[in-house]
């Protein structure tokens, strides 16, 4: 049966039905049981589990994170949260030297099945160091694996699946999105990793949005259709391993192409998926230059005008439609 | 405190370790000489008795989590010396299958959960093995080695935070070889001994002659037990030296020549020796033997790693993801 929910139900959802299915799963993070999480994610939870699945930590963000890769090793299945993706900062030795590099520096005797959830995002006014959107640093890794999603079903299903993933997983929450609420199965199921999404065909343009961009990108293509221009929005959801290939066949059908992700412009995951696009065979189709809409080049401000403009809005995805649409 | 009476053929085999250990290492610096090793490596000639007399109070279903001066560790646990030398030569019959080299030597078989070319790297996960140990409901004990200057990366106050509020059944052991690189200890912190800080955790800390197998042996085995038992975290120190150099590229310019001297008449390898032979317990001509089989096992994985094949290219990609 499906009903409805916003993006934080569904992500308690999976937590419950994978801590219901295999006892292995265990939750760690600051603030997660009686607090219910800083975004109230894991409320109820330590009721229905204890405070040895719903396990408090001290503010310690690279114990807790080598914690959670040493409990996979022994055969646990640890859901770690990070509060916020900013704090994600203190825990890159561990992350990035540890659990990205076991398996492989191991000759593939070991694995970390280990899922990082955290929040991520600009808009909720908490300035600088409460604003991150730093996905595309761990893209970077070979090892990990960078699940971003931007609806309900989305998030549980692909929760699920990075639970059941025998691979380190940062599962990127954006805070904007945790009341958005839409249609969810109820029952458990896994939307596979790696495999992006066309949440509306199009013909004339491909956009291609993550994460809090997706519901942008989508509100753009309505007001879009009244200019009588089609837009296509593709949801990568996963950015490693990236499924190029979707957004390649949707760029050849209609050439024209705009990339937005919150992150800062330089290096983000838009580059990258440019990159792919201009160095495939959907080159030839492209009738327009590729625009890239991405965070500024700056610290998130905490001013509500200048954090606004700081990232990507639903206007400046318009415009930019309509730029590649001129050319 | 309670004194160990072990009997003689465990002491022997402690003995056997750290020559296999020494040989190893020996072995290993021969070749590197010789310009058949690609990398680097981190000697622990000296601390021998540190990783055999904390093995030998783990039993082989226990763990451990080893340091970029490792091979001691994985040699102690019950490692496989023609494996180790295979990784040291990058070959593919190698632990890691020459992917991770001397400094990420793993040996899940024995529960050497793996070196770490990162000082204090292992802490953390340490603490992750123990939670997963007890959530697991099982009687087994994690063994953390780490060095002086790991005492002071923030990995170390967390980790020894989180065992201690949790009761994890984890044993610190310092491996306090008196240098971080070139940093002598005693201008990198301020205390007299490592073990004081574990006042700071409410956790016991001892300190012991790291020099002398059986002081090793007896406080592991303490600690170990406690950790087994119920009774939580320890930080052991384990007061020690390394005769060589911190890496291939060391000059040796912060110590002198007398001071290296001066702790090689302590040395653990004879310390013992010395013991068995007062003891009657064997002879030198029985000595003699013990370093001729060892030299003759390092010969054997000389011999298996050089035979051995080169990874191949073409498989560059494999086991990044499971």
């Amino acid at each position: 049966m499906t009903r409805e929910l916003s993006y934080a139900e569904a992500i308690r959802e999976a937590l419950r039905q994978a801590m219901r299915q295999d006892e292995r799963v265990f939750l760690l993070g600051e603030d997660i049981g009686v607090y219910g999480g800083a975004f109230g994610v894991t409320d109820g939870l330590l009721e229905e589990f204890g405070p040895e699945r719903v396990r408090d930590t001290p503010i310690s963000e690279a114990a807790i994170t080598g914690c959670a890769i040493g409990a996979a090793l022994v055969g646990m299945r640890p859901v770690l949260e990070i509060q916020f993706m900013d704090f994600i900062t203190l825990c890159m030795e561990q992350l990035v030297l540890q659990a990205a590099k076991i398996r492989y520096m191991f000759g593939g005797g070991a694995q970390v099945p280990l899922v990082v959830r955290t929040p991520a995002g600009a808009g909720t006014g908490a300035a600088a160091q409460h604003s991150e959107s730093l996905e595309g640093w761990f893209v970077h890794v070979p090892g990990l694996k960078v699940v971003a999603p931007s609806t309900p079903a989305d998030a549980k299903g692909l929760l699920l699946a990075s639970i059941r993933d025998p691979n380190p997983v940062i599962f990127v929450e954006h805070k904007l999105l945790y009341r958005t609420r839409g249609p969810v199965p109820e029952e458990p199921y896994e939307l596979p990793v790696g495999q992006a999404e066309v949440k509306r065909g199009g013909r004339d343009v491909t956009v291609v949005a993550t994460s809090a961009m997706v519901p942008k990108a989508l509100q753009a293509a309505e007001r879009l259709t009244e200019e009588g221009i089609s837009v296509e929005v593709i949801d990568p959801r996963t950015l490693r391993p990236l499924d190029t290939e979707t957004i390649l066949t949707s760029v050849r059908k209609t050439g024209r192409v705009v990339v937005v992700y919150e992150a800062v412009r330089t290096l983000g995951i838009g580059a990258e998926i440019a990159a792919r696009i201009a160095e495939s065979d959907a080159f030839y189709h492209l009738q327009a230059p590729i625009v890239r809409l991405g965070g500024a080049e700056c610290p998130i401000p905490y001013n509500r005008r200048l954090e606004r403009a700081a990232v990507p809005q639903e206007e400046d995805i318009v415009e930019a439609v309509r730029q590649v649409m001129r050319a | 405190m309670r004194t160990l009476v072990l009997p003689t053929e465990r002491l022997v085999e402690m003995l056997r370790t750290m020559w296999r250990i020494r040989a190893f290492e020996e072995k290993a610096e021969e070749l590197y000489s010789l310009g058949k090793v690609h990398g680097t490596m981190h000697l622990s000639i000296g601390q021998e008795a540190v990783a055999t007399g904390v093995c030998a109070a783990l039993r082989p279903d226990d763990y451990i989590l080893s340091t970029h001066r490792g091979h001691g560790h994985c040699i102690a646990k019950g490692g496989d010396v023609r494996r180790m030398m295979a990784e040291f030569l990058g070959k593919e019959t190698g632990y890691c299958r020459g992917r991770g080299g001397s400094m990420h030597i793993a040996d899940l078989k024995t529960g050497n959960l793996g070196a770490n070319g990162i000082v204090g790297g292992g802490l953390p996960i340490a603490t992750g093995v123990g939670l997963g140990i007890k959530m697991r409901g099982l009687d087994r004990v994690c063994v953390a080695f780490f060095g002086d200057g790991a005492a002071n990366e923030g990995a170390f106050h967390e980790s020894l935070n989180l065992a201690a509020i949790w009761g994890l059944p984890v044993v610190f052991v310092c491996e306090n070889n008196q240098y971080a690189m070139s940093m002598p200890v005693q201008r990198s912190m301020r205390i007299a001994q490592i073990a004081d800080r574990a006042c700071a955790y409410g956790i016991p800390g001892r300190t012991v002659d790291g020099m002398d197998v059986l002081a090793v042996y007896e406080a592991a085995w303490e600690a170990v037990e406690r950790a087994r038992t119920g009774g939580g975290p320890t930080l052991l120190e384990c007061v020690t030296y390394r005769y060589r150099g911190h890496s291939r590229s060391d000059r040796q310019r912060y110590r002198t020549r007398e001071e290296v001297e001066a702790w090689r008449t302590r040395d653990p390898i004879a310390r013992l020796e010395s013991l068995l032979l007062s003891q009657g317990t064997l002879t030198e001509n029985d000595l003699h033997q013990v370093r001729a089989e060892v030299r003759a096992e390092i010969e054997e994985a000389v011999r298996f790693a050089e035979e051995s094949p080169e990874p191949d290219p073409a498989q560059l990609l494999e086991d990044v993801y499971a």
